[in-house]
């Protein structure tokens, strides 16, 4: 850590002041953005408000410059650290995708392997198709009755580096978008014991740094890098994350890594907003997270008291692949009532006006959090009591989400790259994809790049049509096509 | 000095009303709540800044969300009323002698004390025998209970506040279930003039027909509300407002009113045209 002019704490929010400060120095902007704080574009000051375009600024020596940070951006940085207990934080722009695509950027050079569960983000894998890396997977077990995919266990990995001794780096969901954790302290053991480099995508993990009896957070766990995306549960605007490293992490690679991708111009409304969430987490986040668990397991014993559904927690731990469990996830099993997940997530928004996290084939997650209060959640249980009461039918004849184990041909780049040729999916067995197909929400890819494409696959993805999900990923918007190497 | 209190009807109408005195004013865990003499209309209650009612006018209100239903439906014996800390619609309630229990659901215990002190004549019959009373949020009150209401009164707040819930489809459906196979659920149903309370009351409407097989609104006059002009909803399982409304049966419990008569019941289902249109284009 460079050594700063100021003596900082956690009371204070660097870039946040500084704009204050700009704001009264009534600086005559003759440089970009050209709306020129707003009296250029009536219409949108009238929709956005005068007191944020005026701060949608560009870079300047008041202000620093998120490229090349030494002023309040790096004491912005600087304090961020300090609240992760991280050696370094980047503030991140381009969303948690960018501080994903970081990790494995800084970690993987083309040819490189990384091992990692299949349930990973889809930006994981692009990230692969961008570098080159190869991805070795970890089967995540699945939950025979939930049927969504787990953590991974300690053996898997065990074995996986045991075979690939070669690769350079783990990379561990903390925890999975339903909030399960794989034990992670004994993977970055095994993971630095070779040699190997362990990274977490913490995008669901914000509230693990400041929360009381959360699970193990990455940098606490000795995680060498970790992609934490405050907009979710840190409560920061949309697309600002961050991206934290240890002290065996070279920060100044990492800052020429992320300058790559990274644009130029830098948003200060998603800095200041990060700058000001990091500030309320680190003085208030302990009882802020206390009071989302509190509505969380209230929610839970009365989703659980209505009868049919399944409002799951803790209860699942066995010590392994699911080790732990995130308390602030509201996710129900909806299959008893008869109903697939996506149908519910649709019947809440359509007839209840309540819009839900995402609902896959089995089950639903509510995404509860420091912005709830106690009466929406008395709205959310009521809808779905009532949803059972008008809906619930036999649940015979749905399908339960299996793992499809990936037969992984060619790396994702390879095969994003190849010669290919489009083909109807229902003529694609056997073929190898050069694309991705999933299901948005939750961005887990069930079809990537360099895969082979099986009848179960395309099974799964037909059931997942008809019930509703909304299906992304390939060229082809309707995702009726897919392209395969010729 | 010259006091008033001001509300605003319409982001660009305010109603303002002279103040003798302001009694009372407390921020509870939901709500401001105010209490203050007027001149023209009495002791007044604002809850977030929104007249709940004035001791000149709420006999309009408390008569016609409660006889009406109760005209109607021949044997009402288990009440449920939602909000009404005040207790004015209970007054009206225990008028009826064949009512064998009501339970009354409020959020917010500190309105229910504050109208203890402040407006005794009011919450006079908060303590009649027959009168159960739980502070709880109604939708969790109300899905823990199956068949077991005849009447369900929902004297709720307007719809921009805490008692946004009681709007919803889930709230209407919730209190579907509650009532027996003959239930009637009444609820206050905000005004049609304004715009923004009309799209308020169309969503309402449009809940409440998709979850009861009958659905009518019916209006009164009532000057401290927006534009003067109320309307309530009226939802049913078996009995129609006016097919199976017996003014001859009514007449016979010799209850007097100063508002409510067997031919205004039928008048207010009564509706000007433009609100007729507005109600068809969500039923």
């Amino acid at each position: 850590m460079e050594q700063r002019k100021r003596k900082l704490d956690q009371t204070q929010a660097p870039i946040y002041e500084a704009l204050n400060t700009f704001r009264e120095m009534r600086v005559v902007p003759f440089d970009v953005p050209g709306h020129k704080h707003g009296k250029g574009n009536p219409e949108l000051t009238a929709f956005l408000g005068e007191k944020c375009v005026s701060i949608d600024v560009n870079s300047m020596k008041p202000l620093d410059n998120l490229c090349h940070p030494v002023s309040v951006i790096g004491e912005a940085e600087d304090l961020a650290a300090e609240a992760f207990g991280a050696a370094h934080a980047f503030l991140m722009v381009g969303g948690t995708t960018s501080s994903v695509q970081t990790m494995v950027l800084t970690a993987c050079k083309r040819g490189d392997k990384i091992i990692m569960p299949r349930n990973v983000h889809k930006s994981v894998i692009n990230a692969l198709v961008l570098c080159g890396a190869v991805p070795i997977y970890v089967n995540p077990e699945v939950h025979r009755g939930l049927g969504i995919s787990l953590g991974m266990r300690r053996e898997s990995v065990e074995a996986a580096i045991k075979a690939h001794p070669d690769a350079v780096a783990v990379l561990v969901n903390n925890p999975t978008y339903y909030g399960v954790c794989s034990d992670l302290s004994a993977i970055v053991e095994m993971a630095h014991a070779a040699g190997m480099l362990c990274l977490a995508d913490e995008a669901h993990g914000t509230h693990f740094y400041f929360g009381e009896g959360m699970p193990l957070s990455a940098m606490r766990a000795g995680a060498d890098m970790a992609a934490v995306s405050m907009h979710k549960s840190g409560g920061s605007l949309t697309q600002s994350s961050l991206l934290l490293t240890g002290p065996n992490v070279n920060a100044g690679y990492v800052r020429q890594i992320i300058n790559l991708t990274q644009t130029t111009s830098g948003s200060y409304l998603l800095m200041s907003s990060l700058d000001i969430s990091r500030r309320n987490l680190a003085l208030r986040g302990r009882q802020v997270f206390a009071r989302v668990v509190a509505m969380a397991n209230y929610a839970r014993e009365e989703i659980n008291a209505i009868g049919g559904y399944y409002a799951f927690g803790k209860e699942l731990c066995d010590g392994n692949c699911i080790f732990d469990f995130d308390p602030t996830k509201l996710s129900v099993h909806t299959r008893e009532i008869g109903l697939a997940g996506i149908e519910v997530y649709d019947i809440l928004r359509d007839e209840y006006g309540i819009q839900i996290e995402f609902g896959d084939i089995g089950n639903i997650l509510a995404y509860l959090s420091m912005g709830d209060r106690p009466q929406e959640l008395e709205r959310l249980v009521s809808a779905l009591a009532e949803i059972r009461r008008r809906y619930q039918k036999d649940s015979k004849g749905l399908l339960s989400q299996e793992y499809i184990d990936p037969v992984v041909v060619m790396s994702p780049q390879e095969a994003f790259y190849a010669n290919k040729k489009s083909v109807p999916l229902a003529n694609s067995i056997g073929e190898v994809s050069s694309e991705f197909v999933m299901c948005y929400p939750p961005g887990i890819p069930i079809l990537a790049p360099g895969e082979r494409i099986t009848k179960d696959i395309l099974d799964y993805i037909e059931y997942a049509r008809v019930k509703g999900c909304s299906l992304t990923g390939s060229e082809d918007l309707s995702v009726r096509n897919i392209n395969v190497l010729a | 000095m010259e006091l008033w209190f001001s509300e605003f009807h319409a982001p660009d109408v305010k109603h303002s009303i002279r103040v003798d005195r302001h009694l009372y004013s407390e921020k509870s865990d939901f709500q401001q709540i105010d209490i203050f003499d007027t001149p023209e209309f009495g002791r007044v209650l604002a809850l977030n800044g929104n007249v709940m009612l004035t001791e000149r006018d709420e006999f309009i209100y408390d008569e016609m969300i409660t006889h009406v239903p109760m005209s109607v439906h021949p044997h009402i014996k288990d009440v449920l009323v939602i909000g009404a800390g005040d207790g004015g619609v209970l007054k009206e309630l225990t008028r009826y002698e064949s009512i064998e229990r009501i339970d009354l659901v409020e959020m917010d215990p500190q309105v229910v004390n504050a109208c203890r002190i402040f407006l005794p004549e009011n919450a006079s019959r908060l303590d009649d025998p027959r009168v159960h009373i739980f502070f709880d949020n109604a939708l969790r009150f109300i899905r823990r209970c199956t068949d077991q209401y005849d009447l369900i009164i929902v004297d709720s707040n307007d719809p921009f506040g805490p008692s946004e819930g009681y709007f919803s489809r889930e709230f209407y459906g919730i209190c579907y279930n509650a009532l027996h196979e003959d239930g009637i659920m009444v609820n206050q149903q905000g005004s049609p003039f304004y715009k923004h309370d009309a799209d308020a009351m169309k969503r309402s409407h449009k809940h409440i027909v998709n979850t009861f097989p009958i659905s009518r609104v019916y209006q009164a006059h009532i000057p401290t509300y927006a534009a003067g002009y109320w309307l309530f909803g009226f939802a049913s399982k078996r009995y129609h407002p006016i097919e199976d409304f017996d003014p001859e049966r009514w007449k016979k419990l010799h209850l007097e009113t100063k508002y409510y008569t067997t031919k205004l019941h039928i008048g207010s289902f009564y509706l000007p045209a433009y609100l007729e249109k507005m109600l068809e284009e969500v039923e």
